[in-house]
């Protein structure tokens, strides 16, 4: 069979570089090769030429150079004498800060926004069908600026609170919701706090040590161990009895008026909400619509097969459903997370001092050196990005129906 | 016992009864409540909740649109007119509309023209949207591009008129090579096309007046139309780009494959916001010495660049859905790569990724938004910076936003449902 329909041995010769399939696809290859070696020289040359022209070189000295600016969210050491490679740090920093609260806020909101649209409750659903229309459909850019608009120009500015018929007042007498930004209590570290956090982060392995206990019990025997309240106490008793022991070593600090604004305490300022808050609230939408898709992806055979084989509806989604739903929901909702981060990015819109606003924005203009900044912009988003893919590319695999 | 069964029946019934109303409440509204709105405590909480929530809403909305002021010249004047009655300022929009819609330097006798190109725009849109339409349309479609050049940035006729001859001399030639080889007749085409534009740009350098309208500058655009003309041209330019890069991902030539997964990877990678600086402060520099490409092309070029990446990654998973049963039974048919992919892989692939195609549409159309970041004035541009910042309307957030939010409310809602109602008409498999 294979001789039949091998082709003739011939010679090799040059038409068959375009007419013969087994060296066509090195004479494209090479083709493409070479056009994309010489774009690249091409834009090189251009990129060498204008530069030379302008006086202009690539360095990356300035990175070490003062920064000469102030940031106002500062997650760690910085002042206006740090350099721009520091400065560039704290923006990274307030990146991920904003875009792990986004991703957990809008994971929340999401999932019950898309569980509620599915609800009986004829009103419900409705008014989550809207809550996720009008937000999807409207630019998260407009979202955040509304959302920072209502914090500068809606909240009562911090004289509100001060004389004796105030204007605005202090929720639980410790939060006060300000245009300068949310004060609320800052806890306080004393000798011996951080023995209290570590007690309490042993107590998080622990929760998980005691939920695979549980499940290799139930495969061994069939025994049922209680999970909620054993995990509960090994998450709260320790890290109680610790606190106490070593005398209340963590205390929390409130704000106070002082002046013309509050000090002490923690100071969430209102470009952090503002984008927060968006974020949360748009990227919830699309989330809840990857959370419904993935439960109606789950067929209704499978919850009455559960139910026919005698399970409890809390065990059947548990553990019928839920995996099932997992499966589908979870790839988007990774990239959803993505889209969160890369959208922080837009906190230049709001003055939110993120890596955009540090490095790609008042570094950028101060130093002049535009190549440098936007290629070590992307160089951070792309790191992030592809190491989040490759993540998920491992739990994918992990997940993926094993079919023979 | 035997005796009750002796006794004579007293009353047998003849008459069928008439069946007796349901109980009330199992019919009508009042099921209707008790099922969908509280059947059970949590339900009933939960309802109770959402009704004083949807009160609130339009306890704040109603009275604000209601009591509206539509005509004061400015906000001082404006809020007089309100008072305390919670109504909105809504005459910065009667005044303003005009910026907010088309920028504040296009000229104002001029609006006309995008006007125009905008109505056309859905005439041309309306034999692609719906294939019920006559074909014979779809001729006015491929004119309108140049068309539409022709009306928002003005010139000489000529202009988009050489540049549609090349299109078509570039397609004659194709056919007539086509029959050597795809590969043959689509560099013929790529090459009389360009032969065509250079020969026709005497002309039109001669006869630069001949039907000219007036120019207008790129940089004079701004307010929705330029959200609008970002939004249209770049997702009709990264479509077959896409197409493209999906093919050259599912390639099996390792050299084309890796360029195009690179080129895929870095762009999904990156904010599209980078990509703006890109536009804004470094593309310039890729360019040769003495070029000045005005920035809203830049911008066209790079936002075109990200979203073909993510119509790429839609395609790809198109293809990748086929079944390998198509490609094989396009190649048993002896057909080659060209013709496999034209007329069977891509028809099915395409069809597949459309609601794909357009949730990166609407996405993109969104994300125009962004180009108020490098200082262009779209329509964010345009209410952040000349309409808030102006002594006449500073402080009239919330009207401003509401329009802006409604405008593309309506535009990307619009594009979402036809794309179900389109995935809805499409499908085939019958279930």
């Amino acid at each position: 069979m294979t001789t039949l329909s091998d082709p003739a041995q011939g010679s090799f010769n040059l038409s068959m570089l375009i007419n013969d399939t087994r060296y066509r696809s090195y004479t494209f290859q090479a083709l493409a090769l070479i056009l994309l070696i010489f774009a690249a020289s091409m834009l090189l040359s251009n990129l060498f030429a204008n530069l030379a022209a302008q006086g202009l070189n690539i360095s990356y000295d300035f990175l070490w150079a003062p920064a000469g600016y102030d940031i106002n969210q500062r997650p760690i050491e910085y002042d206006s004498q740090s350099s721009n490679m520091r400065a560039s740090v704290v923006g990274a920093i307030n990146t991920l800060i904003v875009a792990f609260l986004a991703c957990v806020s809008a994971t929340i909101i999401g999932v019950i926004a898309g569980v509620l649209r599915l609800s009986d409750n004829w009103i419900i659903a409705r008014l989550m069908s809207l809550y996720v229309e009008a937000f999807r459909n409207v630019p998260v850019l407009i979202w955040i600026i509304v959302i920072f608009t209502i914090t500068t120009s809606a909240l009562p500015q911090p004289s509100a609170f001060r004389g004796d018929e105030p204007t605005a007042s202090m929720l639980f007498g410790s939060f006060a919701f300000t245009n300068r930004g949310v004060f609320t209590p800052a806890p306080v570290f004393a000798a011996g706090g951080w023995a209290v956090v570590g007690v309490f982060l042993i107590s998080i392995a622990g929760v998980f040590w005691w939920r695979a206990r549980v499940k290799k019990v139930l495969y061994d025997t069939g025994k049922i161990l209680p999970t909620f309240f054993p995990s509960l106490g090994i998450l709260i008793i320790p890290t109680l009895i610790a606190y106490f022991v070593l005398g209340s070593p963590i205390t929390l600090e409130y704000p106070e008026l002082k002046g013309f604004n509050f000090k002490g305490g923690l100071n969430i300022r209102g470009s952090l909400i503002a984008l927060w808050f968006a974020l949360a609230i748009y990227t919830g939408a699309f989330i809840a619509e990857n959370v419904r898709a993935g439960i109606l992806a789950v067929s209704k055979g499978q919850t009455e097969a559960a139910a026919a084989l005698g399970m409890r509806p809390g065990r059947i989604m548990n553990l019928v459903v839920l995996p099932q739903a997992l499966r589908v929901i979870i790839p988007p909702l990774i990239s959803q997370y993505l889209n969160i981060t890369k959208n922080s990015s837009l906190a230049i819109a709001v003055g939110y001092m993120d890596l955009t606003g540090t490095l790609g924005g008042i570094t950028l203009n101060q130093t002049g050196r535009a190549i440098e900044c936007v290629l070590l912009l992307m160089l951070f988003y792309l790191t992030f990005s592809l190491s989040i893919a490759a993540i998920m590319n491992v739990y994918n695999n992990s997940m993926k129906l094993k079919e023979r | 016992m035997s005796d009750t069964q002796s006794q004579s029946v007293a009353f047998v019934r003849d008459t069928v009864l008439p069946p007796s109303a349901p109980p009330p409440g199992e019919t009508g509204v009042v099921k209707w409540v008790r099922a969908n709105l509280f059947s059970g405590i949590l339900n009933s909480v939960m309802t109770i909740l959402a009704i004083y929530i949807v009160y609130r809403l339009a306890a704040g909305v109603f009275p604000w649109i209601a009591n509206g002021d539509w005509t004061s010249d400015n906000i001082r004047a404006c809020r007089e007119v309100i008072q305390d009655s919670g109504g909105g300022c809504f005459a910065v929009i009667s005044q303003r509309w005009q910026q907010l819609l088309f920028g504040f330097q296009y000229p104002s006798d001029q609006y006309w023209r995008p006007t125009v190109a905008f109505i056309l725009l859905l005439v041309a849109a309306a034999p692609v949207l719906f294939s019920h339409l006559p074909r014979a349309l779809l001729v006015f479609t491929a004119v309108y591009p140049f068309l539409a050049f022709w009306l928002i940035w003005g010139g000489s006729l000529l202009v988009p008129v050489a540049t549609a001859l090349g299109f078509v001399v570039g397609y004659l030639v194709f056919k007539r090579v086509e029959k050597i080889s795809f590969a043959a007749g689509a560099g013929a085409a790529v090459l009389a096309a360009v032969v065509s534009w250079w020969v026709f740009g005497f002309v039109t350098g001669v006869m630069s007046n001949f039907l000219a309208l007036e120019p207008v500058a790129s940089r004079d655009m701004g307010g929705f139309m330029l959200n609008m003309i970002l939004g249209t041209i770049c997702v009709s330019l990264s479509l077959p780009i896409g197409i493209l890069l999906a093919l050259g991902r599912q390639s099996h030539l390792p050299i084309i494959k890796w360029i195009c997964v690179v080129f895929i990877e870095f762009v999904r990678g990156v904010p599209l916001i980078t990509l703006l600086f890109v536009a804004n402060v470094v593309l310039a520099y890729f360019f040769p010495p003495g070029t000045a490409l005005d920035l809203i092309l830049r911008v066209i070029i790079m936002i075109t660049l990200f979203s073909s990446a993510y119509i790429a990654e839609v395609i790809r998973g198109a293809l990748s859905a086929l079944p390998t049963g198509q490609y094989e039974a396009a190649d048993s048919l002896g057909l080659d790569y060209a013709q496999a992919t034209r007329l069977i892989i891509m028809p099915q692939a395409l069809k597949i990724s459309i609601p794909g195609i357009v949730n990166v549409a609407v996405g993109l159309f969104k994300d125009t938004t962004l180009v108020s970041v490098i200082s262009m004035f779209d329509l964010v541009g345009m209410i952040r910076g000349p309409i808030l910042s102006s002594t006449d309307w500073a402080g009239v957030y919330w009207e401003l936003w509401a329009f802006a939010a409604l405008l593309f409310f309506v535009v990307c809602y619009g594009i979402s449902q036809y794309s179900q109602w389109l995935e809805r008409k499409l499908r085939t498999d019958h279930r």
